[in-house]
Parts: C-alpha cells; structure tokens; sequence
C-alpha cells in the first residue's frame, strides 16, 4: 500500500466545521470487528424475505408459492408512492409467503417471502442494457435507482430512489456521503470502505451526475483511519476534483442526517423538514456502493455487510450476507454465541432494536447483529433532580427534564412546546441520566400518544365534516325544493284556475298511486 | 435461542444520584473541619442531631407516602440537608431547635413537596428561616471565632454538650461573656453609628478580607467547591452568577459610596457567600434548568444577598435570596428555553 503523504493529509483535515450542540463521546468498542476483513455467509437453507423491509408502502408479492425463482429476480413491487422492489437473493423456490419473526418496534411478525435455495445461485441473465452511467439522462437514471430495490442503508431505509426525486426537485448544492457511523460497535461501513472505496466513489459519482451536483463530501470519522487512507488513494487514483474528504471529530451522535449536514455546511435542517431544505442530500456509503453495483453491475441490492459482534458473540467480524438469510446463521459464522449473550439486538447499542428470537432474518436495514451480555443489576429509576445533564448532552437542544416532567403530566401542549416532535431519540440523555431514567423510552411513547391523539383529531375532525356537509346537503336540497314548489305555483298561477285543479287533481292520482 | 427484549439504548449510566450526593458531602469535608477549629465542637453535636433527624423524618415520610425507605435513604439527599443545615447553625444551638429545622426541611419542604426532585424551595434554607424566625434569640447567639478576639474564650465539649442537651450554660460562663457580633453584624451597627467601613475593618475580629475565623472557613469552603467543578458534579454557570451578582454590584457601591459600602472582598469571604454559591445555590432540584436560566437564577441570588446584607435588617441574607429566587424558577425555565435546533432562522447559508 503506497502512502499519499501531503495530499491526503490536507483533503482530510478537520476543518471549517459547524457546530453540533452537546453528543458524547463514547467507548467505541469497534476494534474487536476490525480485525479481519468481510466475511461471505454461505448461501443459507432458507431465504426469508420481509416484504416491506423499507420506510412506506410494503412491496406486493408477484410469485406464488412453488415457483422457482433466480437471483436477483424481482420477487415483490412496489405499490403506492412511497415503496422499494424486492429481489431473491438467491435462486430456489418459493414455499411461503406467511408470517415470520422480524425486527421492528410494534408486532412480532410481518409477511414474508419464504424461499428455499437449491443451492446453485442460478442469476438471471443481467440486463443486456447496461451502458456507462453518463449515458443516462438523470431523470432516467433516477427510475433505474428506484427498480434496484436500493434504499437508506444506514438504517433509516427511505427507498433511495424516491429520495432521489424529491431531492431532484430541489435547489442542492453538495452530495454528503455518510460515512460516520457513530454507534458504538458498529464498523460495517467502516470496513466498506477500506475494502471498496473505488466503489464508494463510483457511486459519488453516479449521483452527482443524476442530481447535476458538483461537489461531493465524503465524511468519515478521525477514529477510522484505514477508511481514511484507502478513500483517499481511491479519490487519487480516480482523479475527481468534485469529491472532497472530510474527516470529523468522533462524537456521538455525529452520523445522524440532520447532525451531519450542520457539522460539514454549519446548516441547520429545518424542524419538520429534510437536509435538501438547505440544498443537501445525504447518502449513507454502503447505499452508494449498491447504487455503484446496480447501475455498473446491474445487481439489485440482495446482499449487504453486517456487523457481528459484542460480548456475546465469539468471534466479532463483519459479514457480507444474502438479505433473508436468517441471525442464527450470521452468528453461526461468527463462531456462534458464548455463555454470556443475554439480548440480541439488530443495531447498535444506543439505537437499535432488541429481538427475542434469532430466527428474524438479516433485511435491508440490518447494519449490526449486536449479542450483549446480561446487563449489570441496575437500581430502579429515581425521581429527576434537574441536574441538566441530560439538556447539556441533547443535540437537539432540548431540555429532556422538562420534556419528562410534562410526559409523566401528559401535557401534550407543553410537550410540543419544548420539541418533543424534534428528538431524534439518540439516547444521550439516558446514558447521563444520574437518576436511571428511561427518558428515550418515556419520549417515544409520548410521541406515539401525541400522533395517537393527533389522528384521534383529525378522525373526529372528518366527521364533523362530514356531519356538517350532510347538513348543508339536505339544507340546500330543502331550499331547492321550495324554490321548484314556487315555481310550479307562479307558473300554475300564470295558467289560471282551471290549471291549478287540474294540478290538485293530477296530485291527488299521484298520492292514491303511491298508496 | 431466546432473548430478553429491553428497549433502547442498552448501554446504561455511568453515574447515579447517590454518588453525586456523596460527593457534595466529602467536598464539605475542609469547610467542616475549618469550621470546627474556629468555632468548636458544637458543629459536630449540630451536625449529628441534623443527621438524627432528617433520617429519621425522611424514614417517616417515605413509610407514610409508602415509598421504598431503605432504598432511599440511601440516596443520601436527606444527608446532604442534614449536612447544609449544620453549616447554617450557630455553634453553640439547643438541639431542639436544630431538630425543629431538620424536620421542617425533609418533612415539609421536601416531602409534603412531593419528595426528592420536586421540592420549589430548598430544604436547608427553608428550614433556616423558618428557625430564624421562630427562634431568633437562639439563632443569633454566634460565639467568637478562635483568634478572632483578644478575649476570646475556648468553650470546652463538655460545655459544648451541656448547651445543646440543655440550652444553658455553666455558672460561671455567661451568654454576654462568649457570645460575639458576627463581622456582618458588626459592621452593620458601625456603620449606623457613623463609623466608616475603613475604621471598621482595623479591628482585630475583621480578619484581611471576611473577618477571623469566617474568611477561612470560606476558603476551605472554596477548596471543596473547586473540587465538585473539577468532578463535574456542578456546573460553574450558578456559582459564577451568585458571586457576579454579589460582586458586580457591591464593587460599583464600593467605589461611588467609599466609606459607607462594604468592600466586595468583604462580601465574598463573610458569612454563607462561598458556601450558597457552591453548595446551596447549586441544589439542581430548586434551581433553574437551562445554562442561560441558571446564570440568571445565580446572579439573582448574588443581587439578593448584596441587597439585603447592604438595605436589609438582616444581617446575613443568603437563606432568603436562594429561598426568593426558587420562587422564580418556573418563571426563569419559562423563559430561558434554548433555541430547538431546526427551529431558527440560522440556517446559514453563506458559511460554507
């Protein structure tokens, strides 16, 4: 490995940073996955595919169960505005689509595709329309990104190709390739980019081009220096002036869209809004690696790194797995469990979700298969003593003992008044928290009271429209009524009487008719 | 395999509000010991029937309301009073009304407030007032510090005891013979009687900045706070605003109005000065929340004590200034709310 010397060092400085109020720094905890480089999980028995595995609409099946199937064949389509296609990851047949356990915050299980591999990993024949990127128009390139199955893979999992498009209608100035990754434990991305930098590039490239961008950071954490040097020889070795290194201090939570785009252009995202408000888009490395390889390659996104590790698992490592493939067999890789795993969570340890059961499958989200151990006997949470602790770490700004105060009274305006809607439930506040208080749990279920009293409103409020416009209806039928009633009398009037009994008379055979 | 499910984060605190407590009391550790040097061993008896007290009307309390008892006594808040209110007793106090206090501060102030964390007033000072009031005489009897004068006479323990089971004094010791103007006081009387701050300020008993005896015990007070800021156990914004709103005003009055002004080293190194601004003020429970809001809820109680040290018929005015000023919280939070992120029209465009 030849070093860059000067060059590198410059483009990776630490400079003309915005501010990010409060964070932490936190015990990394990511040397223990570093050591070897991204392990392949064997192609597992049994492929389980989650049909919605994307912020929005889940995908709709289009196989039925006994088809076979090839990898990277679409399996599942979008259906509404907001969703993302699904593809085998291998080939095989499909023997369910049914209810299986997955990792999410509310329900145990979600709708599946259940495939089983034969083994061979047959692929479809790759698209015989594979040009050079530059070839695409940008529009047409934004289409291509949305069939690749391809969205946020840095956890938030918005269907990049719709991001795209919302991006594209926007006035942007910079491309931010996210490689931060905050979360202690997590080193997937890290690892990405010490193994396919020139990718990460490419990707870069691919979409300042479908977004007409001209400058592109790349931001990486001072605590990853191998990420560092190898993003750099590939920027010399691509040449492209448009893509800049950024190296930021290692504070949690830095990695956060909102929190990275006011660290590297000292913007703030509006509360409510999305960093192109301030002409930003952010992507996360590993979505632009599967960018690079579904529009070079044209490999839809069916597999991605993963971090195994923590203290329950035996040998921490990163792997690169088929979507689908099962925890059990990604820990299995990784030596198995040890005697002190306890909780298994999908993601890191301040964000993640924790699972009861291994047999949730790796999805799209799945950066990091964290096995902790029993945690030590904590005493019950005391009552707040307004140390402020909690205010002084908030990235936010907010005053998380007020916050608590008015969740524990319910108080639904005060809480809206000191930005509950705004937390991004980072859980800083909980780590410096003297008295042990759940404050991320407390915010979280506060802010699914208030949308539950939020939709509460707005269903009351369609019935009273509804109420109020059936009112004027049969008002307005009864006005009309009246006014046909007096014109019939003025035009029966005109006519004289003789007219007007032969009306009363013609009513009158009407009314024994209806009888 | 099965797992425990837990929610988010997972990794848990590394500080807890016990520890915390128990370190404000071993910063008190120099200040105790100063104190016990210049005024005798009455601290000790004061600090052992606060002690008995406050735990014993914390006990009471929690059994009533039906809270864990054991659990929380072991959160040492009730110490912490215990321990602030022993600083604010004279010397030589009977114990029934050190008693009356202790009780006053966990039952009433804090308790039939709803407990630890939602207590408006602090309990230490709550409760030095309302002894204050309902005992003056006993409150008032500050006997001279070691050194502090050239008559000054050493109270044994065994008188020490006998005054604080009794309330009286051996025959052969009067109250006039042991009993000493505190130096606010004394400059508060030579001051009505025309004497300048300058003249004042040769006597012996006034010490080089806050009077023998007192601007020690305020050093050794300062040593511990010094400490609490370098654990991070208190943040400096609520001790720098006490001491700027006592000094700031008393150095302007001080050099517009020389001779009947106090000088502000004066102000700083008497009385409950260093002891409210680090240890008192900074009670987070009964203190503003916000950066901003603490910085004013210090100076504010720094404008209180030089108001009332300089226009009050107190001599001493910190329980009253911290005891006004937690009436100003929810007004203070109310108002010092820091800008949300996303929710200015910072968003700057041109920096970058």
């Amino acid at each position: 490995m030849h070093t860059l010397g000067v060059d590198l060092s410059t483009s990776a400085a630490t400079y003309d940073l915005g501010n990010l109020h409060g964070g932490l720094v936190l015990p990394a905890e990511k040397n223990v996955s570093t050591s070897i480089e991204i392990q392949s999980v064997p192609i597992p028995d049994q492929l389980v595919l989650p049909i919605q595995q994307h912020v929005g609409e889940p995908a709709q099946p289009i196989v039925s169960v006994g088809e076979h199937i090839l990898k990277g064949q679409l399996i599942a389509d979008t259906s509404g505005s907001l969703s993302a296609p699904i593809h085998a990851s291998s080939s095989g047949k499909v023997v369910a689509i049914e209810p299986w356990p997955v990792s999410r915050r509310l329900g145990e299980n979600a709708p599946c595709i259940i495939i089983e591999c034969d083994g061979e990993d047959r692929a479809i024949e790759p698209p015989d329309d594979i040009v050079s990127f530059n070839a695409y128009e940008p529009a047409s390139l934004l289409q291509r990104i949305l069939q690749g199955g391809i969205v946020g893979l840095g956890g938030a999992v918005f269907p990049t190709g719709q991001k795209l498009m919302q991006a594209s209608t926007m006035p942007l100035e910079y491309l931010i390739l996210n490689g931060v990754e905050c979360e202690p434990y997590i080193s997937c991305d890290d690892l990405l980019m010490r193994e396919q930098a020139a990718e990460v590039l490419g990707g870069a490239q691919i979409l300042m081009h479908a977004l007409n961008l001209a400058t592109c950071y790349v931001v990486i954490e001072s605590d990853k220096p191998e990420a560092i040097t190898a993003i750099g020889e590939a920027m010399a070795e691509l040449g492209d002036d448009r893509i800049i290194l950024k190296q930021i201090p290692t504070i949690y939570p830095s990695g956060g869209e909102d929190q990275l785009v006011q660290l590297v252009t000292n913007r703030e995202v509006p509360s409510g809004g999305l960093p192109t408000d301030v002409g930003c888009v952010v992507q996360n490395v590993g979505t632009s690696v599967a960018i690079y390889r579904w529009i070079c390659d044209g490999e839809p996104l069916i597999s991605r790194v993963t971090t195994v590790t923590g203290p329950g698992v035996r040998s921490p490592m990163n792997v690169m797995a088929r979507v689908g493939t099962t925890i059990s067999e990604v820990v299995a890789l990784a030596g198995g469990y040890n005697e002190d795993a306890s909780q298994l969570i999908i993601g890191g340890p301040m964000c993640g979700k924790s699972v009861t059961t291994d047999r949730v499958p790796v999805v799209k989200a799945t950066n990091c298969v964290l096995v902790l151990a029993e945690p030590p006997m904590q005493s019950r949470s005391q009552p707040c003593i307004r140390c402020g602790e909690c205010a002084r770490v908030c990235p936010i700004q907010l005053l998380p003992q007020q916050l608590y105060w008015y969740a524990c009274a319910d108080n639904e305006s005060k809480l809206r008044w000191y930005g509950l809607t705004d937390c991004i439930e980072c859980g800083c506040c909980d780590l410096v928290c003297p008295s042990n208080i759940p404050l991320t749990a407390e915010f979280r279920n506060a802010k699914a009271r208030i949308q539950e009293l939020a939709d509460e409103k707005a269903r009351a409020e369609r019935a009273r429209r509804r109420f109020e416009s059936r009112n004027e209806r049969l008002e307005q039928d009864k006005i009309r009524r009246e006014q046909e009633l007096q014109q019939q009398k003025d035009v029966a009037l005109k006519a004289g009487s003789s007219a007007i009994d032969e009306i009363l008379m013609r009513r009158k055979d009407d009314d024994e008719g209806n009888d | 395999m099965q797992f425990e499910r837990r929610e988010a984060p997972f990794t848990s605190a590394t500080t807890n509000v016990a520890s915390m407590m128990r370190q404000v009391i071993y910063a008190l550790i120099p200040a105790a010991l100063a104190y016990v040097w210049y005024f005798g061993s009455g601290f000790i008896f004061n600090l052992f029937v606060a002690g008995v007290f406050c735990l014993l009307g914390e006990a009471f309390m929690l059994h009533l309301r039906d809270r864990p008892v054991a659990e929380t006594l072991c959160d040492y808040s009730a110490a912490v009073t215990a321990v602030l209110l022993a600083f604010a007793m004279p010397a030589l106090t009977p114990w029934w009304v050190t008693a009356t206090a202790a009780l006053f501060a966990v039952v009433v102030a804090k308790h039939l407030y709803g407990g630890l964390g939602y207590n408006l007033f602090n309990p230490a000072m709550a409760a030095y007032v309302m002894v204050l009031i309902a005992f003056p005489m006993h409150m008032n009897l500050w006997t001279s510090p070691r050194m502090g004068d050239l008559d000054y006479h050493f109270i044994t323990i065994a008188e020490t005891a006998r005054y604080t089971m009794t309330g009286t004094l051996p025959d052969y010791l009067s109250f006039d013979a042991i009993s000493r103007a505190t130096p606010l006081d004394f400059v508060k009387t030579g001051l009505n009687n025309m004497q300048t701050f300058e003249e004042l300020r040769a006597y012996p008993m006034m010490g080089d900045f806050g009077g023998r005896g007192w601007e020690w015990i305020g050093n050794f007070t300062a040593i511990g706070g010094g400490w609490l800021l370098v654990r991070k156990i208190i943040r400096w914004q609520i001790p720098f605003g006490v001491l700027a709103g006592l000094l700031i005003p008393s150095s302007l009055a001080y050099f517009l109005f020389p001779g009947v002004s106090l000088s502000p080293g004066f102000h700083l190194f008497t009385g409950g000065t260093i002891l409210c601004a680090f240890f008192i003020a900074t009670d987070p429970v009964s203190a503003a929340t916000s950066d901003t809001g603490r910085l004013i809820y210090g100076f504010g109680i720094g404008f209180l004590i030089y108001a009332i040290r300089e226009w009050g018929s107190y001599a001493d005015g910190v329980a009253f200034a911290v005891l006004l000023m937690n009436m100003a919280v929810p007004a203070i939070d109310q108002l010092t709310r820091p800008n949300i992120v996303g929710h200015t029209e910072r968003s700057d465009r041109s920096t970058a």
